[in-house]
């Protein structure tokens, strides 16, 4: 047996365990507990934050706060809040989810007012992966729309990645010389044509194009790039950052329905207000999320190449006009693939 | 109800009750409830969020793998059925515990395995390419995930009757002179030819509403290879309950009309197959 | 044994059977599996462990373990009640209530778990009273076992049905006429010509209860060390980029399941050595 000679101790930890985990539904030691729904690539943010909030908050406030954490599809979390799930607040990755928790009044109609920058605390933008030395030289979008390029993308009406990249790349036809919306489309058709499919989720994309080797580039959040050299190794790939790409900013809110219930507000807006702090901005950019604050950002500069960006509100009048130009059935992504 | 006539055995009332509640209130009435979600749209609003041109090529695509996976696995599940039962080789208790695997493997897993197993550079794949096969991102990827997720239930459901058959049976034919083939085909499969479509319709109808699997190796190309149960999803992503309910409604429509006559099919072989045997007791 | 003569196919029939068999079961069930273990251990066996004794992933597999032990026992009463009504009385409907049994296995798991939201969510039809009086259901343990219900419905039914009907009544009849009880006609007569269809409906049941991902995804909530059921939080630790975390943890559940299987093996035995008792004392012409 291997596993007894190498490991003596993880079976024991193993038993351990076993044995509090037993035990484990007693009471909560904590005086509240907050319940934060968020996007599924958010963990290992939260899971840095959520200790530092603690302690802060224990120092300022003398309240022992417990942070538990629901992390699945941005659009899938808000379903659920909106169906009942308690969550006190919520930190997600497109502002059409926390628009759906406005309309049916679980939050506030103005919430991107009631905190700093749009209510988004860190911003990413969409970058592509290539492979090592970037063998078919692509430099910008244009270069995805040429014929004979493979591009994986997450798929572009159901995710929240695929949305950035389409959107982003429609930005990007709509900037040139002579840009309209008709060019867009048939631009963004370009890119679309050479998608030999349309993978589950950002997740999804990155195994196909890394593991499966499928494609000549990934599009993807900077902050992603991280997290595969994490999982396949650093020298594998290549981050290339485009001309010019999208703004995407991860907008939070208290949950009024929620925290009125269970008289919670207080901690639930610290537990946000808190993101803005010098230690929240510093794990953003820890975790590779561009930070608000300056300082912050210019501390991590080298991390953080410049980049011209656009936002949804700039270009498509904000996510809700987006989403129902491009994405709702009908919309400018369906009208690609229905013939005429 | 006429059971009682010429029944001796009790319980009958009970059972047939108990079986009515239980599927009431865990069925029926959270189903009524996806039908009646459904009627808040007018017909015509309905008919249109059913029969769009990716509605009707997802339905194809749906129905038309699922049952190219249950004949499949009907026709593989027989096989390893009766070799699991009938045949003793080594490791054979090993490999009968593993025909559930399927199910124990949540779907994304599976769906997520077999992708990578399929893909151009996968362990299967990568033979499958020089005979210009592709399978990963193309419907017949889905047929793929779908016999996976399917194949437990012809080889559970056949197991138990085969284990069944007497074997003085088998015996008899033998010394009338029937060659194992005759008896095969005129003994064993009429016995076992109702489990065997019982198996063919639970793989069939669990393929028709699987989501998990397909979606990691279908490539979900619109048109081409976009399962009905991804379009329901795309209409909860833009928060349409409703136009979900809708597709859900005409899936299980179909769904309902394909399993009653498949089951239809199942029970007059059941009766044509007791009543050869006992001689007719109706 | 010796008198398999008859019953047995020629040798190349049973070759090839048995070569088609390993064939198709080593493609769909071998490969994958082997994958799975693969990528799980690809870290090696301490990390392998390591991900498995984190408490979120402990708490998601007792809880795995209580919903399958729930739900199973449940579906076995009204397997048994429905299988026992459709196969051993005549009436009209019986396709159509076979039928219904069957749908739940048509319903999309992301519609299975939807109907729950439906009736019980916030916006559904019982939310606002479930609200008003703090009752949670969804999004909580009992909308989790509530969809696993669903999905695992027609499995114990669906197996004894067509066993049940190739048996005919012809025992039970006539332990009737003899005098019994209806529940000693059904502990004699009944479970012991039943008994391998329930075992491998419950084993089929306790497999996909303990699997089901869809249908829970979609009423879970997703709470981490509260409402992650072991599937969900594959997919979780998946997305978040932990790959070996997710296929240990798939790997577990692939092992969780062959736990019934190994009490099938168990009573198969004890039942053989029962039997061997018999025949021991009897004229060796009735086994059963």
């Amino acid at each position: 047996m291997r596993f007894s000679a190498t490991s003596p101790s993880s079976f024991s930890r193993l038993l351990l365990a076993l044995t509090l985990a037993a035990g484990l539904s007693g009471p909560a030691l904590a005086d509240v507990t907050l319940l934060n729904a968020s996007y599924d690539v958010a963990r290992d943010f939260y899971k840095d934050y959520n200790p530092m909030f603690t302690k802060h908050w224990q120092a300022k406030a003398g309240e022992k706060v417990e942070v538990k954490q629901s992390h699945g599809g941005s659009s899938k979390q808000v379903r659920a809040v909106a169906d009942g799930l308690e969550a006190d607040v919520v930190t997600m990755n497109q502002a059409t989810d926390v628009d759906y928790l406005a309309e049916k009044g679980l939050v506030a109609k103005d919430y991107a007012k009631k905190f700093p920058n749009n209510a988004s605390p860190y911003t990413s933008t969409m970058v592509f992966i290539v492979r090592k030395g970037n063998p078919k030289a692509l430099k910008d979008w244009s270069d995805l729309a040429k014929s004979g390029v493979e591009v994986i993308v997450p798929h572009p009406k159901n995710t929240g990645n695929g949305r950035y990249t389409y959107l982003a790349a429609w930005g990007y036809a709509l900037k040139q010389p002579g840009g309209n919306d008709k060019t867009a489309l048939e631009f963004v058709g370009k890119i679309l044509k050479n998608a030999p499919l349309f993978a589950a989720g950002g997740r999804d994309a990155t195994t196909t194009f890394m593991q499966r080797r499928l494609g000549d580039v990934l599009v993807t959040f900077e902050s992603e790039a991280e997290l595969i050299a994490k999982e396949f190794g650093r020298g594998e790939f290549e981050v290339v950052y485009p001309s010019v790409s999208i703004l995407a900013e991860f907008p939070v809110a208290v949950v009024d329905r929620v925290v009125d219930k269970k008289g919670s507000r207080k901690q639930a807006q610290a537990y946000l207000d808190y993101l803005w702090s010098k230690e929240g901005q510093e794990n953003a950019a820890q975790n590779y999320l561009r930070p608000r604050d300056a300082e912050v950002l210019k501390k991590y500069a080298t991390q953080f190449p410049n980049i011209k960006t656009f936002s949804v509100d700039e270009v498509f009048g904000g996510w809700t006009k987006a989403a129902k130009a491009h994405f709702v059935d009908g919309g400018s992504f369906d009208q690609l693939y229905v013939q005429k | 109800m006429s059971a009682k006539k010429n029944n001796v055995l009790p319980g009958f009332g009970l059972a047939l009750g108990y079986t009515l509640v239980y599927l009431s209130v865990l069925v029926l009435i959270p189903l009524g409830g996806l039908v009646l979600k459904s009627t808040s749209l007018t017909f015509a609003q309905f008919w249109d969020i059913a029969t769009t041109e990716r509605a009707l090529a997802a339905y194809r695509v749906t129905f038309g793998t699922s049952a190219l996976a249950a004949v499949i696995n009907a026709f593989f599940g027989l096989i390893v059925a009766w070799v699991l039962v009938r045949y003793d080789f080594f490791g054979k208790r090993l490999i009968d515990s593993f025909v559930d695997l399927p199910f124990a493997l949540p779907t994304a897993v599976a769906g997520i395995t077999l992708a990578t197993l399929y893909s151009t550079n996968g362990w299967i794949g990568k033979h499958l390419e020089p005979l210009g096969l592709k399978v990963a991102y193309t419907p017949l990827g889905i047929v793929v995930a779908l016999t996976f997720i399917g194949l437990p239930f012809v080889v559970r459901t056949l197991q138990p009757v085969i284990e069944d058959i007497e074997p003085e049976v088998e015996e008899a034919a033998a010394t009338l002179g029937a060659s194992r083939w005759q008896t095969f085909r005129r003994i064993i499969f009429p016995a076992i030819f109702p489990a065997l479509l019982t198996g063919f319709a639970l793989s069939f109808s669990r393929a028709v509403g699987e989501y998990g699997s397909v979606i990691f190796i279908a490539g979900n190309m619109p048109l081409i290879s976009e399962i009905t149960p991804l379009l329901i999803i795309s209409k909860l992503e833009q928060y349409d309950y409703v136009g979900a309910t809708a597709l859900a409604v005409v899936m299980l429509g179909i769904s309902f009309v394909l399993l009653l006559a498949i089951n239809g099919l199942q029970w007059w072989a059941a009766n044509r197959h007791n009543n050869r045997n006992t001689g007719g007791e109706q | 044994m010796s008198v398999r003569r008859a019953n047995t196919e020629p040798a190349w029939v049973r070759y090839t059977l048995l070569t088609l068999a390993f064939a198709f079961l080593a493609l769909f069930l071998g490969v994958p599996l082997a994958a799975v273990f693969a990528e799980a251990l690809r870290g090696g066996w301490e990390a392998y462990f390591g991900n498995l004794v984190d408490s979120e992933s402990l708490h998601a597999v007792t809880l795995t373990l209580i919903v399958a032990a729930i739900a199973v026992p449940l579906n076995v009463a009204f397997g048994i009640a429905a299988s026992w009504a459709i196969a051993k009385f005549e009436f009209r409907g019986k396709s159509l209530l076979i039928t219904l049994i069957d749908l739940p296995f048509a319903v999309s798991p992301v519609i299975a778990g939807l109907i729950f939201v439906l009736m019980f969510g916030a916006q559904g039809y019982f939310g606002p009273w479930l609200f008003e009086h703090d009752v949670k259901i969804v999004f909580a343990v009992p909308g989790i076992i509530l969809a696993t219900l669903f999905v695992t419905f027609p499995f114990v039914a669906r197996e004894m049905i067509p066993l049940m009907q190739a048996q005919g009544k012809d025992e039970e009849e006539a332990a009737v006429s003899l005098g019994a009880s209806g529940l000693q006609m059904f502990w004699r007569v009944t479970l012991p010509n039943i008994k391998w269809g329930l075992l491998y409906g419950v084993i089929l049941a306790n497999a996909r209860a303990m699997g089901e991902f869809g249908a829970v995804s979609v009423v879970s909530g997703h709470i981490r060390g509260e409402t992650n059921t072991l599937p969900l939080h594959v997919e979780i630790l998946y997305n978040e980029y932990n790959a070996i975390g997710a296929f240990a943890s798939a790997s577990v559940l692939a092992l969780l399941a062959l736990v019934t299987l190994v009490a099938k093996t168990l009573v198969e035995w004890r039942m053989r050595a029962e039997t061997a008792m018999l025949t021991a004392e009897l004229p060796p012409e009735k086994t059963n």
